[in-house]
């Protein structure tokens, strides 16, 4: 150090010195402004998705609104009748929320069982050739378009009803049950098999040192152990199917009727696509609170799944 | 005896209806790809893929929804992708508030479970009409980004949770800012996570036709250029697969775009375990 100092000077060494103290100065002052900005960037970028909600809660209700006040709310509700294009008017959603609520629970009802058993192939039968084709399967099935679905609902689910009940049209709300069912299967399955692969081997190690066979252990140990699980899957898939429009478009005939196996009906999520394109004034703004009423369906299922899966974390 | 066989023929049938349950799961998709292949890629021409529909002389392409669909991915992911990356980074590497954090990742998970109608909905109201956008390429890109960003920000925080603490500890403790870790550490090693939440969004916006049917519209013009196509409604392969399935009844062009919709969705499938298996460290 002495020796470069010599060679170099002390007054010239001292003024590089200083430079450069000052350049570091400088290089910190920009650095800690760089990390105030970008600091400032990142809570914006975590801000954004809490004003997605907002703004989408807060259109909602503001456009749902003004038609509830005008129709009446009971009778909105409650009413049998959906005539928004004749010369009086009627605006009672009661078929489509029948509609959605039955076609749910119909989805669920095929969906949950079938996706389970395969939730249980995939985490505890399936040796690892076959897992290696049947998951991929199950993700490629939740990754096809719902307008596929509904395509395919249309050219061959609808006809093949047709012929099998002998309906007039095939287009009927079973059909966009079959649809739904199928659509919810990818989302039960993978929640499933997550869920079932989680459950502690010795569970099962002790069923199976009592004496009790596989499938035994499966459905009798594993399924109950797993069943918070199962149970957001399901939840999940309702979420799914209460809220999928364009396939059940596609298949469900979509004419306004009280809900029927075998009617053409139109669902909460349909009703407000079907008339969107034209309509004006009213009938416009009851579709919106059609939509309205659809949020608060959508925002209820995801409240029970948070409180279902918080009291699993909890566990 | 008659209780222990009645136990194996029990434990045999469950055995069975598990396996014919994957089976049948396996056999709707292979026979559902089956059937979309058997009628639509006969009727893949050339030139379906490369002109607009003329009324004039009775064709019809699907050209510009192509193309549509091309811009949405590209300005979805523009704007979705650092918000969404940015977002999962202030989760896990700034945020220190509990509260703020739970608040954020709730709003997240409903974003996620809201259905693409209702996204709709509030694009037309807010980005068409409110924004003055009208209907438009660029209206159903604002209203796909929101509706993409919970996939990205889970993707990148999932992936961002696996970078272990003793990067972040080595590179603080070398006198590294935060920023310049995160830029230099952590992103580097979280790109498996980025680049899966990428590939996952695509599929989503090329299967997504709801939320853009009210405001991305349903036009096919090819636009003189980029953004021309942006200030004007637009229709991607899935809207247009409805509107030729549902209200034109062209069940042969209907066909024709879901086979493109399926090998799109086989390529983007095969692309995100790719990049899941070689991305990661």
């Amino acid at each position: 150090m002495e020796r470069i100092a010599a060679r170099t000077g002390l007054p010239r060494a001292q003024s590089k010195a200083q430079r450069a103290e000052r350049t570091a100065h400088r290089t910190r002052q920009i650095a800690r402004v760089i990390e105030r900005v970008m600091n400032a960037v990142f809570v914006l970028c975590g801000l954004v998705s809490i004003a997605a909600v907002a703004l989408i809660t807060g259109y909602i209700i503001w456009a749902g609104l003004p038609a509830i006040r005008e129709i009446g709310l009971t009778e909105f509700l409650f009413g049998r009748v959906w005539a928004s294009t004749a010369a009086e008017p009627k605006f009672g959603i009661l078929p489509f929320i029948l509609t959605s609520v039955w076609g749910t629970l119909g989805a669920v009802v095929i969906g949950v069982p079938i996706g389970l058993l395969t939730a249980v192939f995939l985490a505890r039968v399936a040796p690892k050739g076959l897992h290696r084709l049947v998951a991929p399967a199950v993700d490629l099935l939740s990754g096809i378009p719902s307008v596929v679905y509904g395509l395919i609902g249309m050219m061959v689910l609808s006809p093949t009803l047709m012929r099998l009940f002998s309906l007039k049209s095939g287009s009927c709300m079973l059909a966009a049950v079959l649809v739904l069912a199928i659509m919810i299967l990818p989302t039960i399955i993978s929640v499933s098999e997550t869920a079932l692969r989680a459950v502690p081997p010795e569970y099962e190690e002790a069923s199976l040192a009592l004496g009790a066979t596989k499938m035994e252990t499966v459905f009798k140990v594993t399924i109950p152990a797993a069943r918070s699980g199962i149970a957001a899957g399901i939840v999940l898939g309702v979420g799914r199917a209460i809220g999928e429009a364009m396939a059940v478009m596609m298949v469900a005939g979509n004419v306004a009727n009280m809900p029927g196996l075998f009617k053409s009906v139109r669902f909460l999520t349909t009703a407000v696509a079907s008339e969107m394109s034209y309509a004006g004034g009213l009938q416009r703004q009851a579709l919106f609170s059609i939509a309205l009423v659809l949020y608060i369906f959508i925002m209820a299922i995801n409240l029970v799944l948070n409180t279902m899966l918080k009291k699993e974390a909890d566990a | 005896m008659n209780y222990r066989t009645r136990r194996t023929i029990c434990d045999k049938g469950l055995y069975v209806l598990v396996c014919l349950c994957a089976a049948l799961v396996v056999g709707l998709l292979v026979g559902l790809i089956g059937y979309i292949f058997y009628k639509g890629l006969p009727h893949i021409t050339w030139e379906l893929l490369s002109t607009a529909p003329s009324v004039l002389r009775g064709m019809i392409g699907i050209l510009p929804n192509l193309l549509n669909t091309l811009y949405i991915i590209g300005f979805t992911l523009l704007i979705a992708l650092p918000v969404g990356v940015g977002a999962a980074i202030y989760l896990n590497e700034y945020a220190k508030n509990r509260r703020l954090i739970a608040v954020v990742e709730f709003a997240a998970e409903t974003l996620s479970g809201i259905p693409s109608i209702l996204y709709g909905l509030v694009g037309m109201l807010f980005f068409c009409q409110m924004l003055g956008f009208q209907t438009s390429l660029l209206a159903g890109a604002c209203t796909l980004t929101i509706m993409i960003l919970p996939t990205i920000i889970r993707t990148t925080q999932e992936s961002l949770k696996t970078v272990p603490a003793s990067y972040r500890e080595g590179a603080l403790g070398l006198g590294a800012s935060r920023w310049h870790m995160i830029r230099t550490i952590i992103l580097p090693s979280s790109i498996d996570g980025i680049v899966t939440g990428c590939i996952l969004s695509i599929g989503r916006i090329v299967g997504e036709s709801a939320a853009l049917l009210f405001t991305a519209g349903v036009g096919t013009v090819v636009a003189k250029s980029v953004i021309k196509a942006f200030t004007r409604a637009g229709g991607t392969l899935s809207v247009a697969l409805y509107m030729y399935a549902s209200e034109r009844a062209e069940f042969d062009v209907a066909f024709a775009i879901a086979a493109i919709l399926l090998l799109l969705v086989l390529l983007i499938n095969a692309a995100a375990g790719l990049a899941r298996k070689t991305l990661k460290r």
